[in-house]
This record gives structure tokens, sequence and C-alpha cells, in this order.
């Protein structure tokens, strides 16, 4: 059986939309985090498979990604950083409890 | 590979010379010198603004046009760095506290860092370096926010900030997958010729999240619900960096952006996205600032409204649009870099951020009351302050199409304005008009020597900027240079 563009496609879009309502709705921040590089990761899976199917001859979409995933990267790596400092401070990494500023 | 095409990006060389002269500096120098790190950046800084007067101006593409220089890029740029020097100059005294000592380094190095991703979001005409320039500039940026290591508000700012920066990045790069898939290119000037003429419903859906990927980082209004707590949390030279030089360089990049890659699709669709999120953007801004107590929480909201009407030159679509755009981002740097720039005095000060705090300042600190309303006023678009040139010619650059939706826009703004000359007044009558509280006023104190100096260079560039007229004529020639950009209207 071949493997069409469609087949990879919707993965992926059921990845971002997973992505997007993990952001909503999951309260931990680490959670969030994964949530987020869901999104980045279908992102990825977007470009290659683009790049692979409709512009065979190109390496464009192939580069986009891999520059994608270390950004994706170093965005983890800070946002860790600043999920550890905001634990030293709260003792806690549930993001309804981040309500000293609001409105 | 031609390495002499680095020549031709000469500022983005200057930005990294004073980079690694700051770094160097903070690494070598010795303990007893350290204290001088802030006045040194200032002074290296302040030589690198002054020689961008020397800069060549005519237009180049390099890196198989990748980049892109002309004097519109070289003018705006310019003005981020006036900016930039405004932030570094009010940050002296506070880079200077017992508590900065061992990180003040970082705090310059960063920044620095953060200036050089806006410089390559505003000059890129390609997509992969557009992504890389916003990356390097909004995640240093986290990490500024985050600075203040012992006050819980600067962190939990810094982890809504990073949230929805990268849930932003995200929408956008998705975005951009789909136009990828339309052209086969990232190029701005390739795509554009690929889908000439198209306006299929996949494209719309791109122009959609790359609209709302870029409207986070501008916080316009759906999207600018991390605004106010950020720059609550900040500190406050890192908010004032915030609001006005990273909302630049945005502004800049997504007309870029929308006129030259979506410009086939200007009527039938983003004209009128643009046109409910500029609508949007100025009435909620307006309403949700009349509210604030917090002065910086209440120029978030002002800012939101601000970048509503920034948002108008970008609607317009034409050199003149992207004239008052320029024009407008320059006199709300000197105003809002004003306002941040006594904040922080008396912040340094007595630690009081409050609206209240602000009441009976006049009778002791007149020469700081006086800059903060000068800078309301200039804000508020009263003449003859420059905001009062900038609204006018952003207003007149959204007619200069003479289209009749636009004329309402104008109008609608127009009535935001007097909306907004309230709550900017709110702070006039505090401290002009209203008693001191039971605590008293403020008490008298004579704020650092380079506070003051900010406050000198903003305030006269409040007063003169709108009068000085060949500012306006030299940026309506830098924007003709451009022209390419609009090549599809």
């Amino acid at each position: 059986m071949d493997l069409t563009l469609l087949m990879y496609l919707i993965p992926s879009l059921i990845m971002f939309c997973c992505g997007v309502y993990g952001f909503i709705t999951r309260k931990n921040m680490i959670a969030i985090l994964i949530s987020l590089e869901l999104m980045l990761n279908a992102v990825d899976i977007n470009f290659v498979v683009f790049n692979r199917f409709l512009f065979p001859g190109e390496m464009e979409g192939m580069f986009f990604s891999l520059f994608a995933i270390a950004i994706a990267a170093a965005e983890t790596a800070l946002v860790i950083a600043i999920i550890i400092n905001v634990f030293r401070m709260a003792k806690n990494i549930d993001i309804r409890e981040l309500t000293k500023m609001k409105f | 590979m031609d390495y002499s095409q680095f020549l031709s990006m000469p500022q983005e060389i200057g930005l990294v010379a004073v980079f690694l002269l700051v770094f160097l500096y903070d690494t070598f120098m010795s303990k007893k010198v350290q204290n001088a790190l802030p006045v040194f950046t200032c002074v290296v800084f302040g030589l690198f603004t002054i020689a961008n007067v020397f800069f060549c101006e005519e237009s180049c593409s390099i890196f198989g046009g990748m980049f892109e220089n002309t004097q519109a890029t070289v003018a705006i740029k310019a003005i981020l760095n006036i900016g930039m020097l405004i932030v570094l100059i009010q940050s002296v005294k506070w880079a200077n506290s017992e508590y900065m000592t061992v990180r003040r380094g970082e705090f310059y190095e960063l920044l620095l860092i953060t200036l050089f991703g806006m410089y390559f979001m505003i000059s890129a005409r390609h997509f992969l370096m557009f992504v890389i320039g916003l990356e390097t500039a909004s995640l240093p940026l986290a990490a500024l926010i985050a600075f203040e290591k012992n006050r819980y508000e600067s962190h939990e700012a810094a982890a809504k900030y990073m949230f929805t920066a990268i849930f932003s990045s995200a929408i956008f790069m998705m975005g951009l997958s789909f136009v990828y898939a339309l052209s086969g290119s990232l190029y701005f000037s390739d795509i554009a010729a690929m889908i000439f003429g198209e306006s299929s419903t996949l494209l719309i859906v791109a122009l959609a999240f790359v609209i709302a990927g870029v409207g986070f980082k501008l916080s316009l209004v759906p999207f600018h619900l991390w605004t106010a707590d950020v720059y609550q949390g900040a500190p406050t030279p890192v908010t004032g960096y915030l609001s006005v030089i990273s909302k630049g360089a945005a502004a800049f990049g997504f007309m870029v952006i929308l006129v030259q890659v979506f410009g086939s699709v200007y009527t039938v669709a983003w004209k009128w996205m643009m046109y409910a999120l500029i609508v949007l953007t100025i009435i909620l801004g307006n309403l949700f600032a009349i509210r604030q107590r917090n002065m910086k929480r209440f120029l978030a909201f002002s800012s939101v409204s601000q970048a509503g009407y920034i948002m108008l030159g970008v609607v317009a679509a034409n050199e003149m649009g992207l004239a008052s755009l320029m024009y407008y981002v320059l006199v709300y740097v000197l105003s809002n870099l004003a306002a941040f720039g006594v904040i922080g005095a008396i912040e340094n000060k007595t630690g009081k951020v409050m609206m209240s705090d602000y009441d009976g300042l006049r009778s002791t600190n007149p020469w700081l009351s006086f800059a903060m309303m000068l800078a309301m006023f200039s804000l508020a678009g009263i003449p003859p302050f420059a905001g009062f040139f900038s609204k006018f010619f952003i207003f007149a650059g959204a007619l200069s199409t003479g289209d009749v939706a636009l004329y309402v826009l104008v109008l609608i703004a127009l009535l935001n304005t007097i909306i907004s000359l309230y709550y900017y007044l709110l702070v006039v009558k505090a401290m002009f008009i209203n008693k001191p509280g039971e605590n008293g006023a403020i008490e008298t104190f004579k704020s650092a020597c380079s506070e003051r100096l900010a406050m000198i260079v903003c305030v006269l560039g409040i007063m003169l900027v709108g009068i000085v007229s060949c500012i306006y004529t030299y940026l309506v020639d830098a924007a003709e240079t451009s022209s390419a950009l609009f090549n599809i209207f």
C-alpha cells in the first residue's frame, strides 16, 4: 500500500489540535510544555511531508524543520529553567496558582 | 560564497561589535572597573547609534535575496537604536544597584542580542530568516523578564510570556507550512509570485494563522491577554524595552509580510481581518486601561491600544502608510519611554507603582510630574507635542487610499482618541489636582543623573520631533525606496 500525503497530514493535524487542547486545559506547567512541543512537532511533520510529496526536488522544507527543531529545543530549555524558578518561589507548578497578577 | 556580502549589513556588524566589546569588558576587566560597565555600554552604543548616520543608504539584497537593506530598514533600525539607547541610559541606576552586581553583564548582553534578532526580523525576506530573528528576539526577552530573581512576580510574568510566545510561534509556523505547501518556497518574493491571483481556502487559513502568530507579539486584541501581567511583573527597564522596541520591530516585520507576501489577497481577506483587529484592539485596549490603578498595567493597556493605531499604517498598505508607521514608532518610543523613565525613577527610589501614590506629586517633584505630563499629552495626541503629529500622519496614511471603509475606521480611531484622553488625563489629574493621600505625597528626591539625562532626551524629543518636519520628509523618502514591497497593489 502506498502512503499518500493525507496519511501524514491527518496525524499531524491531530497532534496540533491535541497540543492546542492540552495548552488550554492542562493545569501542570510541564504538561503545558509537552502540549506546546506537540504543536511544534506537528509543524515539523507538515514541513517535511509537504517537501517530500509536493516539492521533491528541493530541500527548503527539510531545512526549515531542522531549524524549527533547534528552536524548539532552545525554548524547552528556557521554559524548564523558568518553571524551576517558579517552583522555587511558589513551591508549586500548578498554573492555577499563578494568580498574583490578574485583571 | 561571496564573503563581501557581509559588508552590506553594516548595522548588524556594528551591533555585534558592540556586543563583543561589552562581553569582553564584562569578562576580562578587573573588579574595580566593573561598576563602569553600564556607562561603558551606553557610550559604546551611543557611538554606534551616531554612526548609523553614515551607513550606506543604497538598497541591496544579499544572501540570494534572503536579507534586504533599504533606506527604510536603515531608518527603522536607527529609530530602534535611539529607543535602545534611552533604555540603556535609564537602566544605569538600576543596573548599579547592589543586588544586580554579579549579573549586570548578562543584562546588557541579552538586551543587545534581542535587538540583533529584531534587526533580522526587519530585514528578512525569507521566512526561515524571519522565524530565527523572531525567536532570537523573544527567547532572551523571557530571560530578561525573569531577571529579578528574588521577586516572585518576575518569574510569574516570565512563565506567562514564554508560554504565550511559544504558542504563538507554533501557530505562526503552522501558517508558514501551509504557505509552503501552496508555493513551494519560503522567499517572500517567490511566494508572492506563486500565489498571485489565487484566493484558495488554504491561503486564507494560512493568512489567519500568520496574523494570529504575529498578533501575539504585537498584543493585538484577541491575543493581548499576556500583556498586562508581563508588563507588571517584568523589571521596569525591561518593560519599557518590551513595550516600544519589540513592538516597533514586530510592526515593521508584520507590514512587510502582509504587504509583500499576502499583497494579492489584500482586498479579499486581510484588509478586513486587520480592520476587525484594529477596531477591537483600540476599543478594548482603551476600556481596560480606564480601570487600571497600577501604572505599569495602565501603560500596558495603553500600549495595546497604541498598537491598534500603529496597525492603521499597515492597513493602508502604501508608501505613506509605511512612512507614518515608522514615524509613529519613533514618537511612541520617545513618549512611552518618558513615561517609563518617570515610573522607573519613582520605583527605584520608593518602590511605589500605584496611580494613587502619584497624588500631589507636583508639589514635591515638579520636574518629574512635568515630564510625565508631557508624556501623557503626547500619548493622547494633544498638539503641539509629537504624539499629535504621529496620529495625524497615521490617519492621513490610512485615508490616502481613498477607501470608504478606511474612512469609517479612522473615524472609530478618532473617537477612541477622546476616550484615551480621559485616562491619560487621570494621571495628570492625580499629579496636579488631587490632594496627597494620608501617607502624604512621595517625598522630594533627586533622581540619578542618568535617569535625568534619559528624561531630558525624551522630553526634548516629544517637543521637537513633531515640529522638525524634515524627520517626516526623510521617512517618506525612505519609504519610497521600499516601493518594491508594494508592487502588487
